[in-house]
């Protein structure tokens, strides 16, 4: 008992830090010192100082004020495609797992199929092929994504399938739509949502990795991994802009990650 | 026996046919034009009968599936085609890429397996103690970081702070030191925290107990534990091959390794459709072997899943 409560107080500080940093990140706008897309001659790769507070890039730009708009675009990014994934996932999951028959068969190979692609591999060819933009990297990335929701969805509405009050709401006259919206989603709920939790850190990697490679992000629009790969230039010269971008990332995964560790550890106690 | 090799053959074909469709398909859907990359690359004023012309060198103007076919069949031949840049022949470019990126990712594996293995056996023998806390905190940090940051966080720190290697490396063993190191980091983590955890499993097993109380000795235990969780460590590490692959794409960009990572992220941007599905179905091929061999180990290390 004493071990639950501690992993408790260990998720309200987590869920504490996660809501401070959207805060922070979706109220860019506020708390941004400058414009983060102004350009500046004079102020050229500047160190940090009050008025740059982590300095400025190649183009004058300020570091820290792109770091929280950066910050926008990777969690909104990420945020999007795990939510996307999670639903289409679930929804499909649900129908394998409740109607069962020739459509399960068809849709688990499929993911079947997906899941012995390599993914990074089949998302850079894509990113690539599909040119630059964040749309291009989303999808990229999504096409094997849903597969994860997919089968943890259906296995526990396989299971849910055969409790008894599920046979009483059939008996009752209840449609099927009825009981997989009121009965079977609101229990399968938790453990997704926990599997959604642990992705964000993956996805993250994922497309601030691609970022990088170029085939994320297109520029002027900031995100973590291009501001990375754009600074790594001349780091020599103006390491900062490499390092509070890399800071920033490290810190939201790791965030993330945790929280998700500690979800998961309190749901097994 | 023979039924289920077949089986499993069949598998591999049908998996590596659909990725090769989808991964054409999108080529033909995608926007971007080859040969009007190529004339301009070159310098050519790109008029409409130039282009023409150069669609239908290249072979653009047949219909898809009969384009499908002959690039199909001339890969089940061993040929992979020309390349759209510069008319070489691109399976050797594909290899020589190849030999490389093995030579990177293999080495990577071995550090990292070996370094997890050792860190997560000395985790699970001190389990709880100072080592144990230590071992965890650093692979679940490693875990976190992309590799992309390692590198150039390891370019800063020992290229430029502090001045042990040259910023520009060379094809040598000191240029393959850090893109190693980079590629390992991350991979090390995971392997700790998955390693550490079918340890303990093993631990907590009754054959442990029944050992424990009969006064067996902690190195024969462990040896027992060891050889009982070598089948799902097989499993951990076919997982974690498609994650190196797609992880050997970046470093090899950062480190200018000369591997096949290089080589397709080249040759995205020009457009050039034969490197891009070489790339896809060699790399494809590998990731679908390796899994299937996992599988097969697993089931022979550990026969009492293999009934169903």
């Amino acid at each position: 008992m004493k071990k639950k409560q501690r992993l408790k107080i260990r998720i309200i500080i987590m869920s504490v830090l996660v809501l401070l940093l959207l805060l922070l990140t979706t109220g860019a706008g506020w708390f941004a010192p400058n414009d983060p897309y102004a350009t500046s001659a004079a102020a050229i790769r500047t160190a940090p100082c009050t008025e740059y507070p982590f300095g400025t890039d190649n183009l004058g730009r300020c570091v820290c004020s792109r770091v929280l708009y950066g910050g926008r675009t990777t969690i909104a990014a990420t945020f999007f495609l795990v939510a996307v994934s999670f639903g289409i996932g679930t929804f499909i999951g649900m129908l394998c797992g409740y109607f069962g028959g020739a459509l399960d068969r068809i849709l688990m190979r499929i993911a079947d199929i997906v899941l012995a692609f390599p993914q990074m591999v089949v998302a850079i060819a894509v990113a690539g092929i599909l040119g630059g933009g964040l749309s291009g990297a989303m999808v990229a990335l999504g096409i094997t994504m849903w597969v994860s929701f997919a089968r943890l969805a259906r296995s526990h509405t396989f299971v849910l399938k055969n409790e008894a009050f599920i046979k009483a709401a059939l008996f009752a006259g209840k449609s099927h739509i009825y009981i997989l919206c009121v009965h079977i989603l609101p229990n399968l709920l938790a453990p997704v949502l926990t599997n959604a939790l642990t992705q964000i850190g993956t996805t993250m990697i994922g497309l601030s990795g691609l970022s990088f490679l170029g085939l994320g992000v297109v520029p002027p629009v900031t995100e973590w991994g291009s501001m990375i790969s754009e600074a790594r230039a001349y780091i020599q010269i103006a390491p900062w802009a490499v390092l509070f971008p890399a800071l920033a990332t490290i810190m939201t995964i790791i965030l993330f990650n945790y929280l998700g560790d500690v979800i998961m550890d309190y749901r097994e106690v | 026996m023979i039924q289920k090799a077949l089986k499993r053959a069949a598998g591999f074909v049908v998996i590596l046919l659909i990725l090769s469709l989808c991964v054409f398909a999108l080529l033909y859907a995608a926007p971007g034009d080859p040969a009007e990359k190529r004339l301009t690359a070159q310098g050519v004023a790109v008029t409409k009968e130039v282009l023409d012309a150069e669609r239908e060198r290249l072979g653009l103007l047949k219909p898809f599936f009969v384009r499908y076919g002959e690039w199909l069949f001339s890969v089940i031949r061993g040929d992979f085609g020309v390349s759209f840049k510069d008319d070489m022949p691109v399976g050797p470019k594909l290899f020589q890429g190849l030999k490389n990126t093995l030579i990177l990712t293999v080495s990577s594996l071995a550090l990292s397996l070996v370094l997890s293995f050792v860190l997560s056996v000395f985790s699970v023998l001190r389990k709880d103690k100072i080592t144990d806390h230590l071992v965890r905190v650093l692979s679940f940090i490693s875990n976190a970081l992309p590799n992309f940051l390692i590198s150039v966080l390891l370019m800063y720190l020992l290229c430029i702070r502090w001045k042990l290697f040259p910023v520009i490396a060379k094809g040598d063993l000191q240029g393959l030191f850090m893109p190693v190191i980079s590629l390992s980091i991350p991979m090390t983590g995971r392997f700790i925290r998955q390693m550490r955890a079918e340890f303990l499993n093993q631990m907590s097993q009754d054959y442990v107990t029944g050992m424990r109380a009969r006064g067996v000795k902690m190195r024969y235990i462990m040896f027992n534990v060891i050889r009982n969780a070598l089948g799902h460590i097989f499993t951990i590490v076919a997982l974690q091959i498609g994650t190196l692959m797609g992880g050997s794409v970046v470093i090899e960009t950062i480190f200018r390794w000369p591997g096949i990572g290089k080589l397709v992220m080249d040759s995205i941007t020009a457009r050039d459709y034969p490197v891009i599905m070489g790339f896809v179905i060699i790399m494809g091929s590998i990731y679908v072997i390796i899994n299937q061999i996992s599988d097969l180990l697993g089931h022979a290390l550990d026969p009492r899943g293999a009934e169903e």
